[in-house]
């Protein structure tokens, strides 16, 4: 008998922008099953709420992820090698000897004192789309500038740097680029890093990001730099698109918005339902693993060897919640998957949390007629990079 | 009931901080983990089990 034929995985043609690729919840609805990817590679995807945080937590799943199915681009193939500092694709003792020196300048408290700072960037750039007047487009106004400078202060790169920073951590989330495109934008943003590293040394200081990995660990140089672009392009690219994309959902269902807008003080709440469902609804397969022996999940038997990506759409899992499909802004929050699970959960997660609840709270109570200015059907997104999110956003508010 | 953090692979994520700001900190020093308050009273308790539920690295532990 021979085997059934394995299907390409659905990673596009979204029915709605802030929906899965067409086919793709049909194609995971009986759990677990092997997928094609655009680059040949065969992979299952994990789309249960219980499978999704064993595949990210267990031990038996390495992340690294050379000659796996993420590896569309001869970018992404950078991104996902073993090299130093590169801490998405190190496994145990080697991922956490770089990841928790990091965890000091991410801390909860020390984010919470960062919030009137962080309010002063998002009210300036309010300021100024008010000023430029109607329709305004969300996405250049607000949602690049405000992430971008943020990630700049907290890893301490000076003013003078960041429209550098922001246009290469763009152009190396890029799909298409090729290897010497991307080759010479990190080697761009490695010289301006190598000159705050300089500064950092002579300055001792540990206040930010990047003198604390100078002047407080045991980074090599090479690590240093790695793990700053990363940390870069990170920052830049997945706040952003959010930001975007939740206000497109509320804009969507206006009854939901009317529960934020009725209590804006509950935004830290609204915030985690806003990442489960969106990044739930987004669906797709994602993060890679690949087994180191056999491994049972959701009652089938992964091989060793055998390439795992994990799905979000486990963020809609009755298991997680009660009508996980629905977006309740009156929810409790609850323990979603929007910044994955086990040691490589996002870093940079506690940082999002609190840009994102400042930037819904202001957009809405400083405008609170905002709406898109065409029908959000036909606004343009972009599949063209990593992480999805729309181009633009035009919005009026009078 | 007594609620312990497994400081070996603590990732200092901050997950136990949002979940139970009374019973959890972050150390000044490393970033890491803190239990305040090892035998919290039981109107803590629901926020210390989502504490567990929340942890990425899977090293809070509430031991009945």
């Amino acid at each position: 008998m021979t085997e059934a034929a394995v299907c390409p995985v659905p990673h596009e043609n979204r029915t709605h922008p802030l929906g899965a690729p067409a086919g793709f919840e049909e194609a995971i609805s009986n759990g677990p099953v092997k997928m094609l990817w655009p680059n040949g590679v065969e992979a299952w995807v994990v789309s249960s709420y219980a499978g999704v945080r064993q595949v990210l937590s267990d031990r038996r799943f390495s992340a690294n992820k050379e000659g796996g199915p993420e590896m569309r681009t001869e970018g992404e193939q950078i991104l996902g090698l073993p090299q130093p500092g590169n801490m998405n694709v190190m496994d145990g003792d080697e991922h956490l000897r770089l990841r928790r020196p990091l965890s000091r300048a991410f801390m909860v408290k020390r984010l919470n004192e960062m919030r009137p700072r962080i309010q002063e960037i998002v009210d300036q750039h309010f300021d100024e789309m008010e000023r430029g007047g109607e329709p305004a487009d969300l996405v250049s106004s607000v949602c690049l500038p405000v992430p971008s400078l943020v990630i700049a202060e907290l890893l301490g790169v000076g003013a003078e740097h960041q429209a550098l920073f922001q246009a290469t951590a763009r152009e190396m989330l890029g799909k298409n680029g090729s290897k010497a495109e991307y080759e010479a934008k990190a080697a761009e943003l490695g010289e301006v890093l190598a000159k705050v590293v300089d500064e950092k040394k002579a300055s001792g200081s540990t206040d930010d990001l990047i003198g604390l990995m100078v002047n407080d660990t045991d980074f090599e140089m090479d690590e240093l730099l790695m793990l700053a672009i990363g940390l870069l392009v990170a920052g830049h690219e997945t706040t952003s698109n959010f930001f975007g994309l939740f206000t497109l959902t509320l804009f969507e269902n206006p009854d939901q918005l009317a529960v934020l807008k009725r209590d804006p003080s509950r935004a830290d709440v609204i915030v985690e339902e806003l990442l489960r469902y969106t990044i739930g609804k987004l669906g797709g397969a994602g993060i890679a693993r690949r087994a180191l022996e056999d491994v049972e999940v959701d009652g089938v038997t992964i091989r060793a060897g055998d390439w795992v990506t994990v799905s979000s759409h486990a963020n809609l899992d009755e298991q997680l919640c009660p009508h996980a499909s629905e977006l309740d802004l009156e929810r409790r929050a609850v323990p979603h998957l929007g910044f994955g699970f086990g040691p490589h959960q996002c870093l940079g997660a506690n940082l999002a949390r609190v840009e994102l609840q400042i930037l819904l709270r202001t957009l809405f109570t400083r405008f609170p007629n905002v709406r898109p200015a065409i029908p959000v059907a036909e606004m343009a997104f972009r599949e063209d990079m990593i992480t999805y999110g729309a181009a633009a956003i035009p919005v009026v508010w009078s | 009931m007594t609620v312990r953090i497994d400081q070996t692979k603590c990732i200092g994520s901050g997950q136990c901080v949002l979940a139970a700001p009374d019973v959890f900190d972050q150390s000044d020093s490393d970033g890491l983990g803190l239990v305040l308050i090892a035998e919290p009273p039981a109107e803590l308790l629901p926020g210390v089990r989502d504490a567990v539920d929340r942890c990425p690295a899977q090293v809070v532990s509430l031991e009945e």
